[in-house]
């Protein structure tokens, strides 16, 4: 995984939901909270992400508590890894993109 | 409750006009309420009450449990297309919402078609080749309309995947 990682809006936002345990519907209510509304998260999308996430062990499925039917998930420390890599990119593609457009502003 | 039935047949590559269709239903008052082949019943509901979508998937319980979590509702399936609803004030339904799961529903449904008509050839000119049966055509005929709406799926496709390249 040394190649260049660039991760999707909704992968990265569905990993922040998570760095505390949260079932489907609550992952889709704060992405749409944090993002001010601009990234939703359809059903159908986030129930392929959430099974491709589970397979890379970026994140892991909670024992299903007793009398509630909600599947919670919850980010692995591989997965925290990833975020904090795609946090660190982001941070540089915002600096650059800052240094180079100021600059041409003076 | 009032119902109403209507029957309707829709060819799979025109499942976003299907979905359109369904709901222009709902915003006139009638929702989907049971689906069966070529055949709709509509319950009456509040004008707007209602968003309908429909996808192409294999029919899968974990799945369906995931989307009632969510606030939406199943509605029924035929074949491998699973119907939904969910009421507009339990906020914005959509199934994708981003270019790659719109790709990768499109490639299900390619493949789908794909398998179909090629069983379709096979059948068809096993058919035309057996002197005792003469309706091989049938076959054949339906699959070089399947090869068709391939095509057109395939163009859906290419047109997602070109801008795939330059947004998410």
């Amino acid at each position: 995984m040394n190649e260049n990682m660039v991760l999707t809006e909704a992968t990265y936002y569905i990993l922040l939901s998570l760095y505390r345990p949260q079932h489907g519907y609550g992952i889709m209510q704060q992405t749409e909270l944090l993002s001010g509304g601009r990234v939703r998260l359809a059903a159908g999308t986030l129930y392929g992400a959430l099974n491709a996430l589970c397979d890379k062990e970026w994140i892991v499925q909670l024992p299903v508590e007793d009398g509630s039917r909600k599947k919670q998930y919850k980010l692995t420390p591989k997965g925290l890894e990833i975020l904090v890599g795609e946090l660190n990119r982001l941070k540089q593609l915002v600096a650059n993109g800052e240094a180079i457009l100021n600059q041409e502003e003076e | 409750m009032e119902r109403q039935v209507i029957r309707k047949w829709f060819w799979a590559w025109d499942f976003e006009k299907e979905e359109q269709w369904l709901n222009t239903m709902a915003s006139s008052g009638w929702v989907l309420d049971k689906v069966s082949f070529c055949t709709y019943t509509f319950v009456r509901c509040e004008p707007g009450e209602y968003t309908v979508r429909l996808e192409m998937r294999n029919p899968d319980n974990d799945y369906v449990s995931f989307m009632e979590e969510t606030g939406a509702e199943y509605i029924g399936r035929i074949v491998q297309w699973i119907y939904f609803r969910k009421k507009t004030e339990h906020g914005r339904f959509d199934l994708f919402s981003d270019l790659d799961s719109r790709i990768s529903h499109l490639d299900k449904i390619g493949k789908m078609m794909l398998a179909v008509g090629m069983a379709n050839i096979v059948i068809g000119l096993a058919n035309t080749l057996n002197p005792t049966i003469n309706l091989g055509w049938i076959n054949l005929l339906l699959s070089a309309l399947l090869m068709y709406g391939l095509g057109r799926i395939h163009g859906k496709k290419e047109n997602l995947e070109k801008e795939r390249m330059l947004r998410e």
